[in-house]
């Protein structure tokens, strides 16, 4: 499974700022499990972007969002309230919010952070992945991952290398960052690529808790500095 | 003078690139650079340029700033992470460097050790903020610096002939934003596309170096055409090689002397930084080899 958790709803009201009208898609797969995107957790969601003053055009959830073919067709059914929404807000792993940006052309805004658990890695694996890197950019991409889709991961727009579209590091896929301009320029939204955030990527997030326990920082952190402490005191 | 009073002082600014070797005779890049004592305003060194090991930016830049030449300390984001990277920042300043072009870099699998690792921890707009940081009296974790590299001048690049072009655009106001004072631009050898460029960008005051890369033959232009991104040699341009190659072969055979090419290469770099004067603030050379005919390209240019 991919475990994920939500994002602190000012993170996410910022990335629905002036899209008053919200679609919210709901996964009933791992991060249902991780208690994310359950029944009880995605009413609360709602409840909280109601009293935000958003407007929730109307909620699918899908049995696994990651399924990109399922998930259109779940789509599909909601299509009117899809249309009426400014932007949708998935409740997934990164897999799923990509796999819903590719079956909608509006924004659509992650709800949660991915967290590395190594296994399996979503239903849609060929085309778009997800690094679990446990602080989903996807909002910022137009739904495109940068850590999957980049050949080095760069998060404040292309290398000097594409050509003709392609990645300098292999001309038989395309350039991540090109993708991600066309999609952001489809949705009228390439202006945003020129006040990227400083996205640094936090590597300890791909560390099992157990190996982060066994870093000499930590055991100075929580063994040296108590001991100075009361030799101080 | 520094490449930053230059660059305050002057309109027009020329700078040039070095290439450290495979090994460790110093001997030709040092005397390359000597050749462009009191003509140029910087000299910078590319880092392990086309991902292929060799000795480093800032080992050469050191030797450069002891003989009294100002070098520009080429940085990618491919071989190091944060550490290593802020921590060469700072190593740089305490040799004397000054000026610092922060790039991504090629990725490893295009050089002569494919299957390295691949660091990519920051990238070049990043690398500025961290650059922009220490300058600042922080690192990038925002720790305190006991001693602050105030005087560190950042410079970024940018492909001004690339298709699409706003991507290139967006990302240089990031790199603008992020801390560069002044860019150099890849390869230009569409003076038209270059002047469009710049007129989509009224507002970027920052110094734009233009880049100037020698052709050495018509098979280097078409090779570029094919291979390099952002990077269009046009077909008179070709044409021009293709027939000075043509009468260095005929000379050849005839046993007269050839130099054809040379001149021609020569030439055409002189007419491209003249027609690019009226267009930006300099040029920056990256003669791939040919630094021996740097001086005659300035010459030829009327520098
Ligand atoms: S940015 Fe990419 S790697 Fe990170 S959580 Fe989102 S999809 Fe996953
Ligand atoms: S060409 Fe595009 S996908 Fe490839 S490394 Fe550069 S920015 Fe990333």
């Amino acid at each position: 499974m991919i475990a994920s958790e939500r994002k602190p709803l000012d993170e996410i009201l910022g990335q629905l700022e002036g899209e008053a009208n919200v679609f919210v898609v709901a996964c009933d797969g791992c991060s249902a499990g991780c208690q994310v995107s359950d029944p009880d957790h995605t009413e609360q969601m709602v409840k909280e972007l109601e009293e935000a003053g958003k407007t929730v055009t109307g909620v699918a959830r899908v049995e696994m969002v990651c399924n990109s073919g399922l998930t259109a067709l779940m789509l599909a059914r909601h299509l009117s309230s899809v249309n009426q929404a400014d932007g949708l807000l998935v409740m997934s792993c990164g897999v799923g919010v990509q796999s819903v940006a590719a079956a909608v052309e509006k924004p659509v805004h992650p709800a949660t952070n991915s967290i590395h658990l190594g296994g399996f890695q979503g239903l849609w694996r060929s085309e778009a992945r997800c690094a679990q890197c446990g602080d989903c950019l996807l909002d910022y991409t137009g739904g495109i991952c940068p850590y999957t889709a980049c050949s080095k991961g760069l998060t404040h727009g292309s290398c000097g290398g594409p050509m003709d579209g392609k990645c300098e590091v292999d001309p038989s896929i395309p350039c991540g960052w090109e993708r991600i301009y066309q999609r952001l320029a489809a949705l009228g939204k390439a202006d945003r690529l020129q006040e990227m955030p400083l996205r640094l990527r936090d590597f300890r997030n791909m560390l099992p808790m157990k190996e982060r326990r066994r870093t000499s920082l930590w055991a100075l952190e929580l063994f040296e500095e108590p001991e100075a402490a009361e030799e101080a005191g | 003078m520094t490449f930053k009073e230059t660059l305050a002082n002057q309109d027009w600014v020329v700078t040039c690139e070095v290439a450290p070797p495979k090994g460790v005779d110093m001997k030709h890049v040092l005397e390359e650079a000597e050749l462009l004592r009191g003509k140029v305003a910087g000299i910078n060194v590319t880092d392990l340029q086309a991902a292929a090991m060799r000795v480093s930016s800032l080992a050469t830049c050191s030797l450069l700033k002891q003989k009294g030449l100002e070098p520009i300390m080429q940085m990618v984001c491919r071989d190091r992470n944060r550490l290593a990277l802020q921590s060469e920042l700072l190593s740089a300043y305490v040799l004397g460097i000054r000026n610092v072009l922060c790039l991504t870099g090629d990725h490893t699998t295009l050089g002569d050790h494919p299957d390295a690792k691949p660091v990519f921890d920051l990238d070049s707009v990043s690398l500025l903020r961290a650059g922009q940081g220490l300058i600042e009296g922080k690192d990038l974790a925002g720790n305190e610096l006991e001693s602050v590299p105030t005087d560190l001048f950042l410079g970024a690049i940018v492909t001004p002939c690339a298709d699409p072009i706003e991507p290139q655009i967006y990302k240089l106001h990031q790199k603008i934003e992020a801390g560069a004072k002044f860019i150099q631009t890849q390869a230009v050898y569409d003076v038209g596309a270059f002047e469009q460029f710049m007129k989509r960008i009224p507002e970027v005051k920052t110094p734009i170096l233009a880049g100037i890369v020698l052709l050495k033959s018509a098979g280097m232009a078409r090779y570029m055409n094919a291979n390099v991104a952002g990077v269009t040699v046009p077909d008179d341009l070709i044409k021009e090689m293709a027939e000075a190659g043509e009468k260095d072969k005929q000379a050849k055979a005839e046993g007269k002397k050839g130099g054809h090419k040379v001149n021609t290469s020569i030439e055409i770099a002189a007419r491209l930084i003249r027609d690019l004067k009226p267009l930006c603030r300099g040029v920056h050379i990256m003669p791939l080899g040919w630094g021996h005919h740097v001086p005659a390209v300035l010459e030829a240019a009327g520098l």
